[in-house]
């Protein structure tokens, strides 16, 4: 994939990305021409005050939503302008997410919610059943493969959650807020299995977090203010 | 995929058993009342053809008037019938196998404690080959009876049954106002007709002693003729015209003041009317269908709310907006099947009950079947690609917002 040396080592390359929302006076800038680059295994956290633009930053690095202005490298292929359709199919091989909450499908086992994104990939059943029980392993919950979502608790929930995420075996994982519902012990339990995966397994993870204690769990802190990275700055983790 | 994605909606579907159910009743009674009246319709249709055959083909009916079969004009006084008439019919008309000569009217028939109101029949031995009975016990009229008006008398099954129960009546007195009756003969069963009438009721006796002593007139009702094998019977009934007009002596100018009715007509046009009741009924039951689609587009409406945020984890994890679709449409398609084939057994199962009320023939039309069922796809197809395509165009970003 890589094309050239200036983007080998970019996973995630943003140039000049805005995102506006409205027209007019009631123009809102959520994105205000963003430079941002993401190597492969970095652990990046992004904080910032509500309305700074971070859930709208992770929406477009996430390829859910698409930037008004700018470039977006994704292991060195221009994707800020992909239909759709192919915005779906980067999702489905290459990312992972993980939301606040936990997004669960409900009444459907733990292990078929992690069978999800294998469906689509269009493995087949075996197969899916192979990986999916391997990606609860991984966070510990094999055990649980077999119950509903509304008999795990919160914690566990998110642990399926990551499972899934993990599951299409991507490149990056995408965590919104993954700790906002959940206490301070079960918390620290979910950041603990992220950084085991983003050191094990070399997965880049990039998390949007208003708790200053979970972004220390990243390598690197991203601050934002109105739509701008006010500051970029390495962690007491960074390696 | 496409495996998995019918998995899902059987899935979809049985999780809200009792709410699908209700969502299908409307194809279940559309399709089931599709089914059931082209069932009984063509069971119908069936036994009228086999009731004609009953009756004989190559009947026909000779009336006096016009439009017998509306009621004949009324006041203009048309001269009736003769026995002198039947017979000059039947000697000047070669395609004619019999003419036999009928005269009809209503009374009791009594015996012992027992009576009943019946048809009274004054013909002769010609109506039995021309209608095609047979006798069952004793004999038909002799030419003494006949032509002296002797007060003999030929049954049917329904009168024996009523007045003699299982005994055999030959030899008994039987009266019919103040006939007293000698019955001579029974006739085997025909059973009752499509048209609804028990033809196994009446008392049949020699035409002269009906008129003597039942009616006091000489006038003949109606000519029940018999065609000859291999004879058309539109050609007779031409022949028959020609020759009637030429009794009658209507002059050229003159409309015809006899009707000349060919049985296998009739036929064709009871089973006509049959076909158009079942083609209304069904038109009644296909708008039930419209209305069945309807439902199934409504709930999947409220499915797609409900899933929004199904859907957006779905697209999330990348799903194409096309496999949204293709997953609530075949979840609406395989809904209105599940009607489609519950309304298959309901419709069979009455179309079957149907058919031992009315005492006619069970005849499911295979055709029918696979149409009622490609029918249901289609409604779940049509009416489930709006939902559908709500579901696929949602925003991934919203759908996951959405509480």
């Amino acid at each position: 994939m890589a094309e050239g040396a200036e983007t080998s080592d970019a996973l995630i390359r943003l140039r000049g990305i805005s995102r506006l929302y409205g027209t007019g006076e009631a123009q809102v800038k959520a994105l205000d021409a963003i430079d941002l680059d993401i190597r492969r295994g970095e652990f990046v956290a992004i904080m910032g005050p509500s309305g700074s633009g971070k859930s709208t930053a992770m929406n477009v690095i996430g390829c859910l939503d698409v930037p008004t202005s700018g470039t977006y490298h994704f292991n060195g292929v221009e994707v800020a302008h992909l239909t759709q359709d192919q915005r779906a199919l980067l999702r489905r091989h290459y990312l992972g997410f993980i939301f606040q909450g936990y997004n669960l499908l409900p009444r459907t086992s733990a292990l078929h919610n992690v069978e999800l994104p294998l469906i689509y990939k269009g493995h087949g059943r075996a197969e899916r059943h192979a990986a999916a029980t391997e990606a609860l392993a991984k966070v510990g919950l094999d055990h649980r493969a077999h119950h509903d979502p509304s008999e795990l608790s919160g914690g566990q929930q998110q642990r399926v959650a990551i499972a899934r995420a993990l599951a299409g075996n991507p490149q990056v994982i995408l965590a919104d807020e993954p700790t906002g519902n959940l206490d301070t012990k079960l918390s620290g339990e979910i950041m603990d299995v992220l950084q085991k995966l983003n050191a094990d397994e070399g997965l880049t993870i990039v998390m949007v977090t208003h708790e200053a204690d979970m972004a220390a769990f990243a390598q690197r802190l991203i601050w934002m203010v109105d739509g701008r990275i006010e500051r970029d700055t390495p962690t007491s983790k960074a390696a | 995929m496409l495996w998995e994605t019918i998995r899902l909606a059987v899935q979809a579907i049985f999780r809200n058993a009792l709410r699908s159910f209700l969502t299908v009743l409307g194809i279940v009674i559309g399709v089931g009342a599709v089914i059931a009246m082209v069932t009984v319709g063509q069971g119908s249709t069936e036994q009228v053809t086999a009731d004609v055959e009953k009756l004989g083909t190559n009947m026909l009916m000779v009336m006096p008037g016009q439009d017998a079969m509306e009621g004949g004009p009324v006041g203009t006084a048309v001269p009736l019938f003769s026995i002198r008439m039947n017979d000059l019919l039947e000697e000047q008309l070669g395609v004619i196998d019999v003419s036999a000569p009928l005269s009809m009217g209503r009374a009791r028939a009594v015996f012992g404690n027992e009576n009943r109101r019946t048809d009274i029949v004054g013909t002769d031995n010609r109506y039995f080959t021309a209608a095609q009975w047979q006798v069952a016990q004793g004999r038909l009229f002799d030419i003494t009876e006949l032509q002296s008006g002797k007060p003999v008398c030929v049954i049917g099954e329904t009168v024996r049954d009523d007045l003699f129960g299982n005994a055999t009546p030959i030899g008994e007195e039987i009266r019919i106002r103040t006939l007293s009756c000698e019955v001579i003969g029974l006739l085997k069963s025909k059973g009752a007709s499509t048209f609804g009438s028990d033809q196994d009721d009446f008392v049949i006796m020699p035409i002269r002693t009906f008129q003597r002593r039942i009616a006091g007139n000489t006038d003949v009702s109606l000519f029940i003729v018999s065609v000859r094998d291999g004879v058309d019977t539109e050609r007779a009934t031409t022949d028959i015209e020609a020759v009637m007009r030429d009794i009658r002596r209507i002059g050229r100018d003159e409309e015809d003041d006899f009707t000349v009715m060919d049985m296998k007509q009739l036929a064709s046009m009871l089973s006509g009317i049959t076909g158009i009741l079942t083609g209304l009924l069904s038109a009644v039951a296909a708008v039930s269908l419209l209305v069945g689609g309807i439902g199934i587009m409504n709930i999947m409406l409220v499915s797609v709310t409900e899933r929004t945020r199904e859907i957006g984890i779905r697209l999330a994890i990348g799903a194409q907006a096309r496999q949204v679709l293709l997953q609530f449409l075949v979840e609406a398609i395989i809904l209105s099947l599940f009607g489609g084939l519950i309304g298959i057994i309901v419709g069979l199962g009455m179309g079957l009950l149907g058919a031992n009320l009315l005492a006619i023939p069970f005849r499911p039309d295979p055709q029918i079947v696979l149409m009622a069922f490609g029918f249901s796809a289609a409604v779940g197809v049509i009416f489930g690609f709006f939902p559908a395509r709500r579901a696929a165009r949602l925003n991934p970003i919203d759908a996951l917002r959405r509480e």
